[in-house]
């Protein structure tokens, strides 16, 4: 058993196990699932200012995200470091692998290319524009969207939601020219 | 129609919670464990899946919206109440309707998940599976919302 769930989960386990979340805090909380708010919370609990986006009582609003979001933190834990090895390669298509390698990526161990995320590699420009400025546009992205993958692509289009379809619809165009267009000039 | 009024910021019902937050850490605990076991997390997956060369993350999205929309029929169908008996707020009429924030948000979130392949979930996910550069890319999300905080008032919605 344990042997088996430190191999890669296949996507028709994670895929619906994911899906069940959004009934079930509908269920408890009668709450909408979603992850992104909770970086609003963590700006208003600790730098509002005078700004109105953030001048609320963050921990009624906010305690359950802030749970989840501790607790993603230690699911990561579990996941990534009793479940899974470091040395871990993600089995990604031979077709991908060559698309990653035509980047200039050589190190595919672990979730993420350790050339371009690490400490060292921030020190470089693409690993700094990388990082600063690729999670500056999700927390921004996900905020003026008013969700993220969870609130909008998940939990927006199971309610059918067409704002959420839009949504991801801009996901895809912004993905596509980040990776097709500006991965290769940064890498 | 303000941004007010959208779920996530509206000022929700009166109504004393009894929820436990510890519910909401397995919950989270549960969810990060999938993101990392599932290579959600994984900048090798997200390159994968905008380059259209695998069905995974397209499998894994796909089959949560399967799942949940089928659930939420279901629970809507039958009048599905809370564990408390509270009745179940889903978002609805001009919530569902599409707005210039959301093509334009969700443009920006795109641009920024092409580069660093990982939503705000996995990140939270891949601060606890221990890679340390990740605590910089969450506090360049947290910078990222409190810039949209400041600069609300002056953008399209």
């Amino acid at each position: 058993m344990f042997e088996l769930l430190q191999r890669p989960w296949p996507w028709w386990v994670a895929g619906p196990l994911i899906g069940l979340v959004v009934p079930f805090v509908y269920w408890y909380g009668g709450r909408k699932w979603g992850v992104s708010s909770s970086l609003q919370h963590l700006c208003a609990a600790t730098l509002p200012r005078k700004i109105e986006y953030f001048r609320y009582d963050w921990w009624k609003k906010g305690a359950w995200h802030l749970s989840m979001a501790l607790g993603m933190l230690m699911g990561g834990f579990i996941g990534g470091r009793i479940l899974s090895s470091p040395d871990q390669v993600v089995a990604i298509t031979d077709r991908a692998r060559e698309d990653l390698v035509a980047l200039g990526i050589t190190d595919f161990t672990g979730l993420v290319p350790s050339e371009v995320f690490s400490f060292g590699g921030l020190l470089s420009l693409p690993g700094e524009i990388l990082v600063l400025v690729g999670w500056f546009l999700v927390g921004f992205g996900a905020r003026y969207a008013n969700g993220c993958t969870s609130g909008h692509a998940i939990s927006g289009m199971s309610n059918l939601q067409l704002s959420s379809l839009v949504v991801v619809i801009g996901f895809f165009i912004g993905g596509l020219i980040a990776s097709h267009l500006v991965l290769p000039i940064i890498l | 129609m303000s941004v007010e009024s959208t779920a996530e910021v509206r000022e929700d019902v009166q109504e004393e919670r009894k929820e436990s937050l510890w519910v909401y850490l397995l919950l989270g605990a549960f969810l990060g464990m999938i993101f990392i076991k599932s290579e959600v997390a994984s900048w090798f997956r997200i390159q994968e899946m905008f380059h259209f060369r695998s069905v995974h993350m397209y499998g894994i999205i796909g089959g949560a919206v399967a799942v949940g929309a089928v659930s939420l029929i279901v629970m809507k169908r039958f009048g599905v109440r809370t564990v408390r008996g509270g009745e179940i707020h889903y978002p609805g009429g001009e919530e569902k309707e599409p707005r210039r924030q959301h093509i334009l948000g969700g443009i920006c979130f795109g641009l920024g998940w092409g580069l660093v392949g990982a939503c705000p979930g996995p990140l939270f996910a891949l601060v606890g599976s221990g890679i340390p550069v990740m605590v910089v890319g969450l506090f360049g999300a947290l910078a990222g919302a409190w810039f949209y905080g400041l600069m609300r008032p002056s953008l399209p919605h």
